[in-house]
């Protein structure tokens, strides 16, 4: 069973209907002991780090997540939930994250997209230049579009970014460690590609 | 690179599709759900929904028509309209939307949208300002004003949009949804003078709104309006003009635009 982890963040029925439009069955579930027998993981998250954080501790779900992943269980992070798999941020410094992926979450400097025009939150379809092979790009044409919104974004130690996306900078919009993926952008706002990919991630046989 | 956005609103009454002109005339054209998925399959970068149901008693078929339309197309989704407490919000989001649009309840209770923001994140925090302009002369001669209008365009606040626009993005919206009164319905293009005024003074993105005629009055919006996303309805509801179409020759005129 595929598992959406519920920590009461965010919209975790669009993530659900677009694995059910790939195909798939899916449950939505806080329970530790749930998570812990599924076969694959989706940790989705919208709203504040340190909300997403916080929730996922009072919910008491972060270790059956910490283990599982440990495992080297297929898991996937979207948009909030692939920060919180690092070590922690700027948008609430204060509070740890996951740390199973070493780095930390960085704001986009304001000043800097200023002067190129950019806006914060970066929001919109934007490409991901696809910089190592990847079962999760299977299917999917370099610099494809996805669709982000977001203010802040991983900077990972290690080399596991597959994929980049240019906002100003070059940032990581895509990690593999493994069997554990996941992106900046929303796959189940991506229409076609972003279904894709999830699909990708659903067949996956890690 | 990131693209411009085009972005079909639907005016939906009681669970149906609706387009007014000049907020008043609506004609009935359909199901929202089926829609969304013909502008999904277009290529539309966003959807709106902008419920206009006066009572909330009805609200129920919005929820309905969300929860719908969520589950039969892949991409993002704004709704606005009668949201009045944060409940809403949550309600409104659970049923599968990605944005909320929050339009006279930020006028009557100005910490609404802080609330908003702080619980459900910025990123889904949209201020949607129905400006319209001072004419000169009941202005000391003074052009490229405009105040806010609450209540669906029929109650003015003596607030000026510009001020206004700022001071939500301060309070924590995420973008801001702009509607041109005078211009609505027209089809004689963007208020880009309001537009770019606003594009210029806050960091946050900027969706233009109303009077979109033809797919030239696209390219101002985005080029000296400084636009990030144009909105239109009645041009793609009653197929004007195909988004599909509207985005090749928007690219073609070099504009940011993905294609699919």
């Amino acid at each position: 069973m595929i598992v959406i982890v519920d920590y009461g963040m965010g919209n975790l029925r669009s993530v659900e209907k677009a694995i059910a439009s790939i195909g798939a069955s899916s449950l939505i579930s806080n329970d530790p002991d749930a998570i812990s027998k599924a076969d694959k993981l989706v940790i989705p998250g919208v709203g504040a780090f340190g909300d997403c954080m916080n929730n996922i501790r009072a919910y008491g779900i972060e270790d059956a997540v910490k283990q599982f992943i440990a495992k080297g269980r297929p898991t996937i992070g979207i948009c909030v939930g692939m920060q919180m798999l690092f070590e922690g941020g700027d948008e609430n410094p204060g509070v740890k994250g996951l740390g199973l992926m070493k780095g930390s979450v960085k704001g986009f400097d304001h000043e800097q997209l200023a002067g190129k025009g950019l806006k914060i939150p970066h929001m919109g379809w934007n490409t991901v230049k696809q910089g190592k092979k990847s079962f999760l790009f299977e299917g999917i044409k370099d610099k494809s579009y996805f669709y982000f919104v977001h203010s802040y974004y991983p900077a990972p130690l290690d080399d596991i970014t597959i994929g980049t996306t240019d906002y100003g900078i070059d940032f990581t919009s895509v990690v593999q460690k493994d069997n554990v993926v996941a992106t900046q952008f929303h796959p189940e706002k991506s229409q076609k590609n972003g279904l894709r990919l999830l699909s990708n991630f659903i067949n996956y046989r890690g | 690179m990131l693209t411009k956005r085009i972005i079909p609103c639907l005016d939906i009454k009681d669970g149906r599709v609706v387009k007014g002109v000049k907020f008043i005339a609506l004609r009935d054209a359909g199901d929202p759900a089926d829609n969304a998925v013909v502008y999904d399959r277009e290529g539309a970068d966003e959807i709106v929904f902008l419920d206009i149901t006066a009572s909330s008693e009805h609200r129920s078929t919005l929820i309905d028509a969300v929860e719908r339309t969520a589950d039969a197309v892949f991409m993002p989704l704004t709704v606005g309209g009668g949201i009045n407490e944060l409940e809403d919000i949550k309600t409104l989001l659970r049923a599968g939307a990605d944005k909320v649009s929050i339009n006279t309840q930020a006028v009557l209770n100005p910490d609404f949208v802080k609330q908003a923001s702080y619980r459900f994140g910025a990123q889904c925090i949209v201020v949607a300002i129905d400006a319209k302009r001072i004419p000169g002369p009941a202005n000391g001669g003074k052009s490229g004003t405009w105040e806010v209008y609450i209540y669906g365009g029929r109650k003015a606040t003596g607030i000026d949009a510009v001020e206004w626009s700022q001071k939500m993005e301060h309070a924590g919206a995420g973008e801001i949804l702009l509607t041109s009164i005078d211009r609505d319905g027209t089809k004689s293009g963007y208020d880009i003078e309001l537009t770019a005024e606003i594009t210029k003074r806050v960091g946050i993105p900027v969706i233009a709104s109303g009077g979109a005629g033809n797919m030239e009055h696209f390219y101002e919006g985005f080029v000296r309006g400084g636009a990030d996303a144009c909105l239109a309805a009645s041009l793609f509801h009653f197929r004007e003009l195909s988004i599909k179409e509207l985005k090749e020759y928007l690219h073609n005129k070099g504009v940011a635009i993905r294609l699919v």
